[in-house]
């Protein structure tokens, strides 16, 4: 009976994000396709003035612009299937090795802030929660709310101003030193890049988590059981530890995984500040510069990064939450 | 064991803007409660049963107010000791089943309240005498019935070993079998020396296992008398609240009063009962009356003899 269950549940998910996946090729190709940016113009970049309109015909038919997009969506899906998401434009190599280069990059960047923020924010909210209406709750609260309403990219470039330029801690941008032959790159050269924009995407990331998990504390603590363990005796950081942090821990658990679309929409703006070699900055370029290829790669590549991260969230709640796990055990 | 002496209970709540209401939730409230007996605690609801409770142990919400005097044990119960206190010498039964954690499981909530003696042994042991199997003690609250949460509930404040207990409603959802085990347990406790103090809106309830009964009426307490002066036609009752409640009864004249308990934002200057009170004079419109005492029993109404 569970296992039928739990085959179904996982069909479902997979239809799901068929399905998702489907589309988003239909809608990003036909945007694309209607796009302003003439790809052959991108291509061809400052030069344009030097290559005659026969020669502009010819990268037309190189690429095959020159097919109705109804036949290029075939010819693209048909590769996809098999696949190869084709060589992108402006890289001159293929999508695949792009994607996995520059997402190697951003995951170091993304893992650390979302750990970071995932920790921070918590235990800040818990701290808040603990003392509601008192002056630390209020300073935590003001805090978050600020945070919750500041750009990602004014937040990147005030460290910046600080750190790089005024106190000359960190590197103004880059992901490794300019001008270093990739061999004498150390790991600390990569951590000592990392840093700011990592410290960027974490001090944004803490906002959201913290005011969750402190409003989710306000109302455990407001609770009947709550009330119930106080008549038995428990206070203070025991009765946080024995009833609060196991009923407010779930939904930080899910809010932290369902934020990876958050993280992604971060880190395309962090790694624009501070010109950080990663999957953001690509895909700002290859939408600028009307990479077809890559773009349309990077988008079901991050459709599949996001659906992934809520697949976790709810992979998580099966395993730990007893009410889902017992549930058909009865 | 327990005085609670002259007890009020308010909250300030604001309306409208920045004015600010206050309402008496229980008022002048006289009770005590011996080693040995019951103490049941009658009145219908928002009479300000459960606050009381809440009171002794001292986990009111914040935004009550409370004066008057608690006493335990012949000394007084201040808010330090009442921390000291509560699940160690005072265990409370509560009202609800949502009081059990959702995500622990039952045994180990019963596990968490034991003060004396191995934790295991002890829940074991209750859950025993309360018909609960160790595959119960296994499951999670969502996977008992409320029968089975409650009795959940009674063993948790048992297991501490605590000599006041305080059983806010423990009975409604029972099996009637259960609902009797559960009031044979606190009839046992009382005899071994522990004093309970049983809150219920049911008088059937009250009637079978208590040794007194205080009848609340609008949060304060209108007569306390031994269990067997309800009788007959109530002839032995001292308010004419209490003869009215007896009355209402289904076994007995099922005869209801009109009007309804006032609201605590809108109390009477007088006696609380004058609105609805037959024999009502001028004096009980102007004077809220004391508590007197009055044929082995105490009353809170000038005219009763």
């Amino acid at each position: 009976m569970i296992r039928l269950e739990r085959v179904t549940w996982l069909t479902g998910k997979a239809l799901r994000i068929m399905t998702l996946l489907f589309a988003l090729c239909v809608i990003s190709f036909v945007l694309l396709s209607y796009s302003p940016i003439d790809p052959v113009q991108a291509y061809v970049g400052a030069d344009m003035m030097r290559v005659s309109s026969q020669q502009r015909e010819q990268i037309s038919e190189y690429w095959g612009l020159n097919k109705p997009p109804l036949e290029r969506f075939v010819r693209w899906g048909r590769a996809l299937i098999h696949g190869d998401l084709g060589v992108s434009m402006i890289f001159r190599s293929p999508v695949r090795d792009v994607i996995k280069d520059r997402f190697a990059a951003s995951l170091a960047l993304m893992a650390a802030a979302w750990f970071f923020s995932g920790i921070i924010g918590f235990v800040m909210g818990v701290t808040a929660g603990m003392n509601q209406g008192r002056w630390l709750d209020r300073i935590l609260k003001w805090y978050c709310l600020t945070l919750a309403s500041t750009p990602t990219f004014w937040l990147g470039l005030l460290l910046v101003m600080v750190f790089s330029v005024w106190l000359g801690w960190f590197p103004v941008g880059l992901g490794v030193p300019a001008g270093q032959l990739s061999e004498d790159v150390t790991i600390w050269n990569r951590v000592n890049h990392l840093i700011l924009p990592a410290l960027t995407l974490s001090i944004i990331g803490v906002a959201n988590i913290a005011l969750h998990t402190r409003q989710k504390l306000i109302d455990v603590l407001k609770s009947d059981y709550i009330l119930f363990a106080r008549a038995k005796g428990k206070h203070g950081v025991q009765l946080l530890w024995q009833h609060g942090l196991r009923n407010i821990m779930l939904p930080a658990i899910t809010l932290q995984f369902a934020s990876f679309s958050e993280l992604f929409g971060g880190s395309v703006l962090a790694e624009q500040v501070f010109s950080y070699p990663g999957l953001g900055n690509a895909t700002v370029q290859a939408g600028l510069r009307g990479d077809l290829p890559l773009l349309l790669g990077i988008v079901l590549f991050s459709a599949l990064f996001v659906f992934s991260g809520n697949l976790m969230a709810d992979l998580i709640y099966l395993v730990v939450d007893p009410r889902i796990t017992e549930a058909t055990t009865l | 064991m327990l005085s609670i002496i002259d007890l009020s209970i308010s909250f300030t709540q604001y309306r409208t803007g920045l004015r600010q209401k206050t309402m008496a939730a229980v008022s002048n409230l006289n009770l005590s409660v011996a080693a040995g007996e019951i103490l049941a605690l009658v009145g219908s609801s928002g009479s300000g049963k459960s606050l009381l409770a809440h009171a002794i142990l001292g986990i009111l919400p914040s935004n009550a107010t409370m004066t008057g005097a608690l006493v335990f044990k012949g000394e007084p119960l201040t808010p330090e000791r009442q921390r000291a206190l509560r699940g160690r010498d005072m265990a409370l039964i509560p009202q609800t089943v949502n009081s059990l954690d959702p995500l622990m499981r039952a045994g180990a909530q019963v596990r968490t309240s034991v003060r004396n003696g191995k934790g295991r042994a002890v829940q074991k042991n209750m859950f025993e005498r309360f018909g609960l199997t160790s595959r119960d003690a296994r499951r999670y609250p969502f996977q008992l019935s409320g029968g089975m949460a409650r009795r959940v509930l009674v063993s948790s404040a048992l297991a501490s070993g605590a000599r006041l207990i305080i059983a806010d409603e423990p009975t409604p959802g029972l099996h009637h079998q259960v609902a009797q085990e559960t009031l044979t347990q606190l009839r046992e406790l009382a005899d071994q020396g522990c004093a309970v103090m049983l809150i219920t809106h049911d008088m059937g309830t009250a009637l079978g296992v208590a040794d007194q009964i205080a009848v609340l009426y609008a949060g304060t307490v209108v007569e306390i008398c031994p269990s067997s002066d309800f009788k007959d036609q109530g002839h032995l009752l001292r308010h004419p609240y209490s003869r009215a409640l007896w009355r209402a009864l289904p076994e007995n004249e099922f005869h209801p009063i009109s009007g309804s308990q006032p609201l605590q934002d809108y109390l009477p200057s007088g006696c609380l009962f004058e609105p609805r009170c037959e024999a009502g004079t001028s004096l009980c419109k102007n004077e809220r009356p004391e508590l007197r005492e009055l044929r082995s029993g105490k009353v809170r109404c000038v005219h009763a003899s």
